[in-house]
């Protein structure tokens, strides 16, 4: 597409036929680039797919990435044609032949962005819309709902029924605490998720914005103070995940990561129930679940924190006379 | 065809009485920025106490030893401004003219100051201005930079050894915030000033005091912004936000009000520039003979007026929400976070193309010269910036693909972002062909307009992934976004800037600088910039985001190499700055008028200009880049015969049958 772009020497035999040879150049190392884009280097690109988000995220920076990779050989191509063949000549202080433009070129040109620019949008809100938002936040009430179960019961999860699985993401500065509304809504700092089980996370914030990021799952929401945040996938791959906050909080942002896990299913209910009896006395004094909370009217946030071992001030506002000391 | 002309007698505004000369004071008297400087400290002090007092109850909420009123300290940033002006004399020629007294005219003006004292002032002289700007816009360019070479000490390595987490975020929110506002006006203030009225030939700006005022304004903001730090900084980054920004130190105080003071100084220069375009035009000069610098700048103008009274009233309600007790941004007490976010891309989102124009405009007025080819696609280029100025109003809630406000309207919000390439695609249409069979001419100036275009180029495509949902679901917030603007920034705006300056300079001072070292400045700079924000791409889909002191140790090689890359990007601009101080102070080589045989009507005039400009207002025959055909009319008649200014244009009325490439 960029290579083609210099006027055609209109009715001109020049000794070297600059359009055809950059065209040739251009296609045979297009399609050596792309073979190699998203052949080779395709299936490494990030996220990876250890999630169904992921692999189709995957897919698709794989897919924009080969596009893409054309227009950089065109471009950087035709620039080093230009450099290498279109020098003066020394001693030369005349002026080239004077082109004011060309209009078969320019509306090749502009059709082909076109086509492209608009080809992108469509594929890119087609990858949206199938795998269920992409991993995206997408609100309180989600519309890109594709191949996900209903939310039928906030209180009770079994596997395998039309039900999905629910999973509270609250940040506060700066640490993660997650909340399971169907195993009696004990609140936890460590995150597990079954294998192969659709999950919703419901992400929301005690305090500031913060970003929730599963990375190796391919999940990305903000959370908003006050607003609930939804997001969808399903964990491919058991093992580790990192969890990291995407959006600046303050003071210790960077230092709010976390890891979670991707267990199997057995395993992921023997933890839950497990751990719903062993938080009970704690699930009593938190506040009732909910999809967001008010950080004023909580009370025991700091018996709440001091019990699930938080180091941080979460919850509440740091000392401002000492934050770097929560 | 119509002929947009200004007689000379109405170029001078103001009820002005003949003869009447103000009478001059001793000079320590007369306003310059001594008195500025007094009038901000009285200022500063009268505010401070101001503010105490209106707030007696005040009390320190949370109870720590640095906090403190910031109703106190916005009042005394705002009297400081206040008292910085009136010791600078903005407002003398005002009060004259409401007493009915003669104000000065610029004739006057330069009669009474002259040498350097000129640019330590207050002035109508849109020369001087630019050379005010030009400094002005290096100190905070080199101040941010000295701020980024912290950032990377503090990433050499994963946990944090040099900076605490707190300074570390004020350092990070510092860079910033400095570069966003230097670089909204780094080629408008500085070029845009100085060029703009000779590009179209003419004698002055339509508003110099305002102009003069937007540049006044932005040492205020620099000072404030930096006081930030002796409050203890802000912790938000250059995006404020709320409610972050609600619940951080008072230096949010000095972040909000620095960012708001700059937004009105970028109202008030668009608004002279856009006017100047319009209406200084010089006989001829149809708007199909306007060189695209000034094209850019004209669509920069309206980013500038329609896009940062938004920037302003965000600031304003961020300042009312932590003095005054609003809760616009506070989800408890009805507000809402979105709103700030949408307020502030509302306006961020044109910045972006305010960054983006300028350059657009440079590259698009060396590579003519460079060539030596008329550009290809005039009418293409101007269509693509104000196709981009355009689009830019509709794009901003790509910033919000992750917040969850209305996720229906992302794939509108996905195309609106992806249709910006095609006007961006045109300029790189423009580039393309203008370079085909040319005779390139390998100058300095040239070699940052390629590199322009090569760094554009992966900044762009870096762009098309961001715009992409489910693609910027990784992306988003992490180390990619931050590689993918510094590439459209600094690898285009700044870039274009540094041609820009090694391209005029020979016209605004008379003086050479340096093309060896140039070169050498080019090349250490092009490798090393690309060494820096290219593995950042990398770092940022493997995982790292921004404004983190923390990362993965797997990630350690790839920062320490960053970082590396990233001091060798600063010797570069040592270079820059030797070689800047050297050819302009000590070697200081004449340049001829026309160095680089441009056509361009400011290349017509003797180096450096002078006073007047023009000692005629000229006629304007041709278009600007006709490089190449001998038929091609000289580009003005700077001496055109009397009676031709008066309506008798007949002869540039038939001369524009002759030079269709205006056309092209």
């Amino acid at each position: 597409m960029a290579a083609e772009a210099g006027p055609a020497p209109a009715g001109s035999k020049g000794v070297r036929r600059d359009g055809l040879w950059l065209l040739v150049t251009w296609i045979v190392l297009s399609i050596i680039g792309c073979l190699l884009v998203a052949l080779v280097w395709g299936p490494h690109i990030p996220p990876g797919d250890a999630s169904n988000t992921a692999a189709s995220q995957q897919v698709d920076i794989t897919v924009l990435a080969t596009i893409a990779t054309p227009v950089v050989i065109g471009i950087l191509l035709y620039l080093g044609w230009a450099l290498t063949f279109w020098r003066q000549k020394p001693g030369d202080e005349t002026d080239a032949a004077p082109i004011h433009g060309n209009t078969r070129i320019s509306a090749i040109w502009i059709t082909a962005t076109s086509a492209i620019v608009l080809a992108l949008a469509v594929y890119g809100t087609v990858e949206l819309i199938a795998p269920a938002g992409a991993g995206a936040g997408q609100g309180p009430q989600p519309i890109f709902q594709r191949g996900m179960p209903p939310a039928t019961s906030d209180t009770s999860w079994t596997p395998g029924t039309n039900n999905i699985l629910q999973v509270q993401v609250i940040g506060q500065q700066w640490a993660w605490t997650f909340r399971y509304p169907q195993f009696g809504g004990f609140e936890t700092t460590d995150l597990l998720i079954p294998l192969n089980t659709p999950v919703r996370f419901n992400v929301t914030s005690l305090d500031v914005i913060h970003s929730f990021w599963a990375y190796q799952l391919g999940v990305k929401a903000d959370a908003n103070p006050g607003v609930n945040n939804v997001t969808f996938t399903v964990p491919k791959q058991a093992g580790q995940f990192v969890v990291r906050c995407a959006e600046l909080c303050g003071i210790w942002h960077g230092a709010m990561y976390d890891y979670g896990k991707v267990v199997p299913v057995a395993a992921f209910m023997t933890w839950a129930h497990a751990t719903e009896i062993q938080l009970a006395a704690l699930t009593k004094i938190l506040p009732p679940y909910a999809l967001t909370y008010d950080p004023t009217v909580i009370a025991n946030v700091g018996k709440v924190n001091e019990e699930l071992g938080l180091t941080s001030a979460g919850g509440g506002y740091y000392n401002p006379a000492d934050p770097e000391q929560p | 065809m119509a002929i947009e002309t200004q007689p000379e007698s109405a170029q001078a505004p103001g009820g002005r009485e003949p003869g009447g000369t103000p009478k001059q004071r001793s000079w320590w008297l007369r306003p310059a920025w001594h008195t500025a400087l007094i009038g901000a400290v009285i200022g500063y002090a009268i505010g401070h106490w101001l503010g105490n007092f209106m707030t007696p109850s005040f009390v320190a909420t949370g109870g720590g030893a640095n906090d403190s009123n910031d109703t106190a300290i916005v009042l005394g940033y705002a009297f400081l401004v206040l008292g910085w002006l009136i010791g600078l004399g903005v407002f003398n020629d005002l009060v004259r003219q409401m007493l009915g007294r003669p104000i000065p005219q610029l004739e006057e003006e330069r009669e009474a100051v002259g040498g350097l004292s000129r640019y330590f002032r207050y002035t109508l002289d849109h020369k001087v201005v630019g050379i005010q700007y030009l400094v002005g816009m290096l100190v905070y360019f080199f101040t941010g930079g000295l701020l980024a070479m912290a950032i990377r000490t503090e990433l050499l390595s994963p946990s944090y050894h040099v900076l605490s987490p707190t300074a570390y975020l004020e350092v990070v929110g510092e860079h910033g915030t400095m570069m966003m506002m230097m670089m909204t006006s780094v080629i408008l203030g500085p070029f845009g000033n100085y060029l703009v009225p000779i590009m179209i030939g003419s004698k002055r700006v339509a508003f110099p005091r305002l102009e003069a005022l937007s540049f006044w304004l932005t040492p205020c903001a620099y000072v404030i912004l930096l006081s930030s730090f002796l409050l203890g900084g802000f912790p938000t980054g250059w995006t404020g936000y709320a409610p972050l920004s609600i619940q951080a130190g008072e230096g949010m105080d000095a972040y909000a009000f620095a960012f708001g003071l700059m937004g009105i100084s970028i109202i008030l220069a668009g608004f002279n520039i856009i006017v100047t375009i319009i209406c200084y035009r010089a006989p001829g000069m149809r708007w199909g003979r306007l060189p695209m610098f000034v094209w850019s700048m004209l669509t920069t103008g309206f980013l500038f007026v329609l896009a940062a009274p938004v920037l302003v009233g965000g600031m304003y309600m961020i300042i009312t929400d932590r003095t005054a007790q609003t809760a616009f941004f506070i989800n408890q007490l009805g507000g809402s976070s979105y709103l700030y976010q949408d307020l502030f891309w509302f306006f961020g989102h044109p910045e972006v193309y305010i960054l983006a124009l300028p350059g657009f405009g440079i590259v698009c007025e060396l590579l003519p010269v460079f060539t030596r080819k008329p550009l290809f696609g005039y009418k293409i280029a101007a269509a693509g910036m104000f196709g981009v100025a355009i689009l830019s109003f509709f794009v901003w809630q790509h910033h919000l693909f992750m917040s969850g406000i209305n996720p229906d309207m992302r794939p509108l919000f996905m195309l609106t972002t992806e249709l910006i390439s095609i006007p961006t695609g045109f300029i790189f249409l423009v580039a393309l062909g203008t370079f085909w069979k040319a005779k390139i001419r390998l100058t300095v100036p040239m070699l940052f307009a390629l590199a322009f275009f090569v760094n554009f180029l992966f900044g762009g495509i870096s762009g098309v992934l961001l715009s992409d949902v489910p693609a910027d679901t990784t992306a988003h917030g992490s180390f990619f976004v931050m590689a993918h603007f510094h590439y459209t920034i600094m690898g285009g705006l700044i870039f274009a800037f540094f041609g820009g300056i090694y391209y005029w300079l020979p016209k605004v001072m008379g003086i050479t600088m340096n093309q060896r070292l140039g070169k050498i400045h080019f090349w250490t700079m092009f490798i090393t910039f690309n060494s820096t924000f290219m593995p950042l791409f990398a770092v940022g889909m493997l995982g790292q985001p921004r404004r983190v002191f923390e990362y993965a140790r797997n990630l350690e090689t790839l920062n320490d190499w960053v970082s590396i890359s990233a001091f060798l990007l600063g010797v570069s601009m040592l270079i820059f700055i030797f070689n800047f101080v050297m050819s302009t102070v000590v070697w200081r080589e004449r340049a001829p008028q026309n160095p680089w045989q441009a056509r361009g009507l400011e290349w017509q005039i003797p180096s450096p200009p002078p006073p007047e400009n023009f000692a005629h207002i000229p006629v304007v025959l041709a278009g600007p880049y006709e490089y190449g055909d001998p038929n091609a009319l000289p580009v003005a008649d700077l001496n055109p015969p009397a009676g031709v200014i008066a309506g008798a244009l007949t002869g540039a009325g038939a001369s524009t049958t002759t030079s269709p490439g205006s056309e092209a």
